[in-house]
């Protein structure tokens, strides 16, 4: 298979900091479309793979093919113009700014720093926020000061700055994590609905949010990957039940 | 739509702000005081351009200079050659061995123009060199250190070691800068003796005028989403890189932008003071300016007005008074700004007079209309915004 038939392909993928390998020889696929779940314990590399996808992290070795585009080699920003969005395992939103300003700010146009100077709020802008607004659950709240929402509204609107830059592909570092079961709910149903049109990567611990989700599912284990296939596939994988699902 | 999407350039609190500094700096003042005060006021108000850049900078953006004086005395350096070699016409400088050139080139041996300063003998030229040499060096002090993601403390400090080095430098190429007395003895604009009463009122006019330019830029700036960036950047950098940004370049404009504004600050004194010396440009001149900023509050254009006029008029009178004690009451006002009012003078104006008196007018308001229907009532309670807003960390 060539790689042009995934949106994403990493190929021995490797990171050490001081000779320790976080990220060892890994290598796996995401289709077009695909909701790929990445699990696995504490100190897994989970984090670090998407650190390394979008930039924070530069790789030792190994290659991360976007669209055949090679993402080792560009920056944070430039990335994300190529259409890889990245929410954070703490949700990471602008607290002292509106929600509105949230996703203005979110919004993929005047970028360059004359670009933002001459940015206007015109009705796409307006339509695009408050779409987006809808789907993410907070149209009420546009007019709030970020860190004034809840610790699970915070995790939607960090989701709904991404999707107002129309990703391509998604990566969210434990998006349910601090939320209620109701939030839960919503929150599958939200990915479910945004995946029509672009792949996720989503590394997430809750195993019920993980069967509700996902269509294959990768497991890492001390950066390497221990088993790949659908969630029946790994649950019963006697390695997985091992090292990470339990007896 | 909603009031969230609603953007206004100045909002009713900030309109009627402006109008008050307007009517203190262009009528107030100089109805009241002496035409040796309202010099020292233009003076004081040559400052204020640095602490807006702060604002800008340090405020908004959380990157603080502590090197400010560098470019205030770059851009005022630039206008003092222009000043110093029209005031060295071949005529006022006969008794020279080398007439046509500064005098303290004279003293020094020198025997002909340094060639760098060839072009300040245009007036037009020389303007030019007042904005783009500080800005210039701003934005490659910018690249050299944001794009290496060289920030906070350590950025500090290196803009402190700058203004350090920029000090030595002059003071040690005394034969091309003039050394530690700096550029004295100016006397004309294009022939219009700049020393004389008269001109200084209209020097501090002009001075006044460039404050309110300037005011309205910076409000632009931050205004605009180039504003709200700087506040996001300040607060969570990782996301905005995250959300598609080129930090570095942001970080690089803004400290090239209060670079900039400090150097027309830094004319517009060479010109109501009548001289520039390297005492204006290292590390002292350029912490006390931070302190302008601090005083005035970091979140406040208007208060960095108040705050350069505030702090260097009690230099002035405490100076006057009891010379040995100005130190020690600029390190208490540091404090007294750090621990007790961490958003200045506008801070505490904002939450003690500000919103108070919101507070009495909306109950009022209230008070008054309450036979009446509720729609009336529904108007929603407006707070001063960039307090509550924007209030630093």
């Amino acid at each position: 298979m060539s790689n042009k038939d995934f949106v994403l392909s990493v190929e021995g993928l490797t990171v050490s900091f001081d000779g320790f390998k976080a990220v060892d020889d890994l290598s796996f696929y995401v289709e077009e479309g695909e909701i790929r779940v990445i699990i696995g314990p504490n100190g897994a590399g989970k984090t670090t793979v998407l650190d390394l996808i979008c930039g924070r992290t530069k790789s030792t070795e190994g290659s991360i093919k976007f669209r055949g585009k090679d993402l080792s080699k560009m920056t944070e920003h430039e990335i994300v113009h190529a259409g890889v969005g990245r929410k954070f395992q703490n949700p990471s939103v602008y607290e002292d700014l509106t929600v509105f300003e949230n996703f203005e700010l979110s919004f993929p146009r005047g970028r360059s720093v004359f670009g933002a100077l001459g940015f206007q709020r015109d009705a796409e802008v307006l339509k695009a926020i408050e779409e987006t607004a809808e789907m993410v659950f907070l149209q009420e709240h546009l007019g709030m000061q970020a860190d004034l929402l809840s610790h699970g509204q915070k995790q939607w609107l960090e989701i709904g700055m991404l999707l107002i830059q129309q990703p391509s592909l998604l990566m969210l570092d434990e998006p349910v994590a601090g939320m209620s079961v109701a939030e839960r709910k919503k929150t599958a149903e939200l990915l479910l609905k945004i995946t029509k049109d672009r792949s996720v990567i989503v590394i997430e611990h809750d195993m019920n949010f993980v069967a509700d989700i996902a269509d294959r599912v990768t497991v890492l284990h001390q950066g390497k990957v221990l088993s790949e296939g659908s969630m029946d596939h790994v649950q019963k994988d006697p390695k997985v039940i091992e090292v990470y699902l339990g007896h | 739509m909603s009031n969230y999407s609603k953007q206004k350039f100045l909002s009713p609190a900030e309109l009627g702000g402006f109008i008050v500094l307007a009517i203190l700096l262009f009528v107030v003042l100089p109805l009241s005081v002496d035409d040796f005060r309202l010099n020292l006021i233009g003076k004081y108000l040559s400052y204020s351009f640095v602490a807006m850049g702060l604002v800008l900078c340090w405020g908004y953006g959380g990157i603080l200079s502590l090197g400010q004086g560098v470019f205030f005395g770059i851009g005022g350096y630039c206008m003092a050659m222009f000043l110093k070699l029209e005031a060295s016409s071949v005529e006022n400088t006969a008794i020279q061995s080398t007439p046509g050139i500064p005098d303290f080139m004279d003293w020094n041996q020198l025997t002909e123009l340094p060639w760098f300063w060839e072009p300040f003998n245009s007036l037009g030229l020389s303007l030019i060199a007042v904005i783009l040499v500080p800005g210039l060096f701003a934005f490659l002090i910018g690249l050299a250190m944001f794009k290496r993601r060289v920030g906070g403390v350590y950025f500090a400090i290196i803009t402190q070691a700058v203004a350090a080095i920029l000090t030595i430098l002059i003071v040690g190429s005394q034969g091309m800068t003039g050394g530690i007395n700096g550029i004295t003895d100016l006397r004309t604009l294009l022939g219009w003796d700049i020393r004389t009463d008269e001109a200084k009122v209209i020097l501090y006019f002009v001075c006044v005028t460039f404050v309110f330019i300037c005011l309205f830029l910076c409000q632009f700036v931050l205004r605009s989403k180039l504003g709200r960036l700087l506040v996001a950047v300040r607060d969570t950098e990782e996301r905005v890189r995250f959300s598609g940004y080129n930090v570095d370049n942001f970080k690089i404009f803004i400290f090239t932008f209060a670079a900039m504004l400090s150097a027309i600050g830094g004319a517009l004194f060479t010109l109501q003071v009548g001289f520039m010396s390297p005492s204006f440009v290292g590390i002292v001149p350029s912490i006390e300016m931070v302190i302008f900023c601090a005083v005035g509050g970091r979140l406040s254009l208007l208060g960095a007005v108040y705050g350069a006029l505030a702090v260097n008029f009690a230099k002035t009178t405490l100076s006057e008074a009891i010379p040995e004690l100005w130190l020690f009451a600029l390190g208490g006002m540091f404090i007294a700004v750090v621990s007790i009012f961490p958003n200045g003078l506008m801070g505490l104006y904002n939450t003690y007079i500000s919103a108070p008196v919101n507070r009495f007018y909306h109950a009022a308001v209230r008070f008054i209309n309450k036979d009446k229907p509720v729609e009336t009532l529904s108007e929603p309670l407006s707070e001063p915004e960039s307090e509550s807003t924007l209030g630093a960390k």
